[in-house]
């Protein structure tokens, strides 16, 4: 054979490259995940109570726990049916619900939330009356009865429960900016 | 033909006119109590077993409408385990009103048979009228049936919600309204309420 030089320099040359790939890659690699860095940060169940994981993502389905373990579902929260009308953090926000609303029916035959909230039925339950917006309609114009883009209440108005929030919030309203400002020395004129 | 069947029926007055001649006094007495006895327990029984959960769901009309949706409800399940069944709310607990209801539910046999309600559309059609004759039975009778179960002299306000204590106060310390007054639908889904006055 004429060109057996030939071939086994070719196979010099792929081992070659093969060695130095492999220590390249070597170096490179991360240290293998210890066993005692992984229990660190697994989920255990003693505190379960909903709190978002360490890691700062957000995991609401499984709260962290791995896919391979059966997580204790967190108790259930309980809706707030304390009667007593929250603050509106800005003034155009639907207020929330500060009653509970279990099995109110709101469909085509009947809307539970009239029964009380209805102009005509304030003084027999002593509730708000829903406010004139609730009678307009996208131009503006006043109909005689509730209009039909506000008959489902709760696209726009929640019961809260005592589940503790999944993020934190750092809204401020406008009254807390308009005070921070008049603390701080004005910066332009006018 | 028309005295033959007199003759007949006046053998058989004889026949019951005259005394016993094989049976002593005692035993008719005591034969005659407790074949009473049998009778009526066999009475009840019949009324009980026709005063359960189980035999009105029986029916297709009234198990795949209004029993699935008061699957749904605080009266099937809840945190006390105490379960309202369809004859608590639907049939007087007192005698007398027992075989009243009764005489009226012959009604529903009719209506199985003509098939009144034997569809879903039908019973969304008739839906109405069937709920108003029970908002009147319950009116006319000042809720005797949620009151077998709810007394108001019972009610501990304070541990009500305040939005119920403060109208239960109000309306029903008053006697002024009656719980079907406010408490519509609460076992089941409510037809059209156009023009009905609730609360
Ligand atoms: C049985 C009567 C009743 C029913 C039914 C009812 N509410 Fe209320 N609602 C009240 C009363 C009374 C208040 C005043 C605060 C309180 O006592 O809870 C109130 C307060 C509210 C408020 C707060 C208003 C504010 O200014 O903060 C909202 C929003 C509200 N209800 C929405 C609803 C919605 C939506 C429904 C239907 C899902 C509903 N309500 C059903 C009686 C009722
Ligand atoms: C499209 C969103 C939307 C829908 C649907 C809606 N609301 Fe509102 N609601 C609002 C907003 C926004 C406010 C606060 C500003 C205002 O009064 O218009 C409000 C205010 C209220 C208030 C307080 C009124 C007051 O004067 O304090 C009540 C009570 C209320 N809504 C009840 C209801 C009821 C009952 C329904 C269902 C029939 C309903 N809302 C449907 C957006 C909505
Ligand atoms: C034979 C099948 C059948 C059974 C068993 C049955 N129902 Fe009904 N029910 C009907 C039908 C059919 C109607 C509709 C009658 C009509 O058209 O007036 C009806 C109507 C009703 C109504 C409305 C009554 C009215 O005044 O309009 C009530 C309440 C009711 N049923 C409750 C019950 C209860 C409680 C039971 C068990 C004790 C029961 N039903 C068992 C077939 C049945
Ligand atoms: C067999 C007994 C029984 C009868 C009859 C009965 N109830 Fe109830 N009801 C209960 C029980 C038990 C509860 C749940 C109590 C709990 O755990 O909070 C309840 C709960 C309720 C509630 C509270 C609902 C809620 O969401 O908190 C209302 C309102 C009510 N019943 C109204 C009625 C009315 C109206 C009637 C008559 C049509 C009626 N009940 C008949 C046993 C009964
Ligand atoms: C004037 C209207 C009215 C009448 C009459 C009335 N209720 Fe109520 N009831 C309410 C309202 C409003 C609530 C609170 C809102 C809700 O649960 O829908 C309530 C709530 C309840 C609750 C739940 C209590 C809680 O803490 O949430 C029960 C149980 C109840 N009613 C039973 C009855 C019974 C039984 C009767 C008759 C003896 C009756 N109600 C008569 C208006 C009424
Ligand atoms: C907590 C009491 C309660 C229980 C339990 C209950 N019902 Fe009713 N039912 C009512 C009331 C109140 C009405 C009057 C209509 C309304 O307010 O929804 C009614 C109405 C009806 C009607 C007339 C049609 C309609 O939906 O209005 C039928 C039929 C009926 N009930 C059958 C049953 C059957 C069958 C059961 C058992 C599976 C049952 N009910 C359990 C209270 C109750």
């Amino acid at each position: 054979m004429r060109d057996k030089p030939l071939v086994a320099l070719a196979i010099v040359v792929v081992l070659a490259a093969i060695a130095v790939g492999y220590a390249v890659g070597r170096r490179k690699a991360p240290p293998p995940p210890s066993p005692a860095a992984e229990t660190t940060t697994a989920y255990s169940p003693a505190d379960n109570a909903g709190a978002p994981p360490a890691s700062g993502q957000i995991d609401a389905i499984r709260r962290g726990i791995p896919v391979d373990q059966e997580g204790e579902p967190p108790l259930m929260a309980r809706v707030e049916n304390t009667d007593v009308k929250r603050n509106r953090a800005y003034p155009m926000q639907p207020p929330t619900i500060p009653h509970s609303i279990d099995n109110y029916q709101i469909d085509r035959n009947s809307n539970r939330c009239l029964l009380c909230h209805a102009r005509a039925n304030a003084d027999k339950f002593q509730a708000p009356p829903v406010s004139v917006t609730h009678y307009m309609d996208r131009d503006d114009q006043f109909l005689a009865t509730i209009s039909p883009r506000r008959y489902f209440c709760n696209q726009c108005h929640v019961v809260q429960t005592d589940a503790k929030p999944l993020v934190a919030n750092n809204f401020k309203d406008i009254d807390t900016i308009l005070s921070g400002q008049i603390d701080q020395p004005q910066q332009k004129a006018n | 033909m028309g005295a033959r069947i007199r003759s007949w029926l006046v053998a058989v007055w004889r026949t019951m006119r005259r005394p016993s001649v094989h049976y002593s006094l005692g035993f008719l007495v005591l034969g005659g109590f407790i074949a009473g006895v049998i009778f009526w327990g066999a009475f009840n029984t019949a009324l009980e077993a026709t005063n359960s959960e189980a035999f009105c769901t029986g029916c297709h009309e009234m198990r795949d409408n209004v029993f699935q949706e008061l699957k749904a409800t605080i009266h099937y399940t809840n945190r006390s385990g105490v379960r309202a069944t369809c004859p608590d709310c639907h049939v007087p607990h007192r005698w007398t009103d027992k075989i009243a209801r009764k005489m009226q539910a012959s009604k529903e046999v009719w209506g199985k048979l003509f098939g009144t309600i034997d569809t879903r559309e039908k019973f969304l059609d008739h839906r109405l009228e069937l709920a108003e004759h029970e908002w009147a039975r319950l009116k006319a009778n000042d809720s005797l049936e949620c009151r077998n179960c709810h007394n108001y002299a019972s009610m501990d306000l304070t541990r009500q919600s305040a939005r119920a204590a403060e109208i239960h106060k109000r309306w029903l310390g008053s006697g002024e309204k009656t719980c079907i007054d406010c408490h519509k639908g609460i076992a089941h889904h409510l037809p059209d309420m156009t023009g009905i006055p609730q609360g």
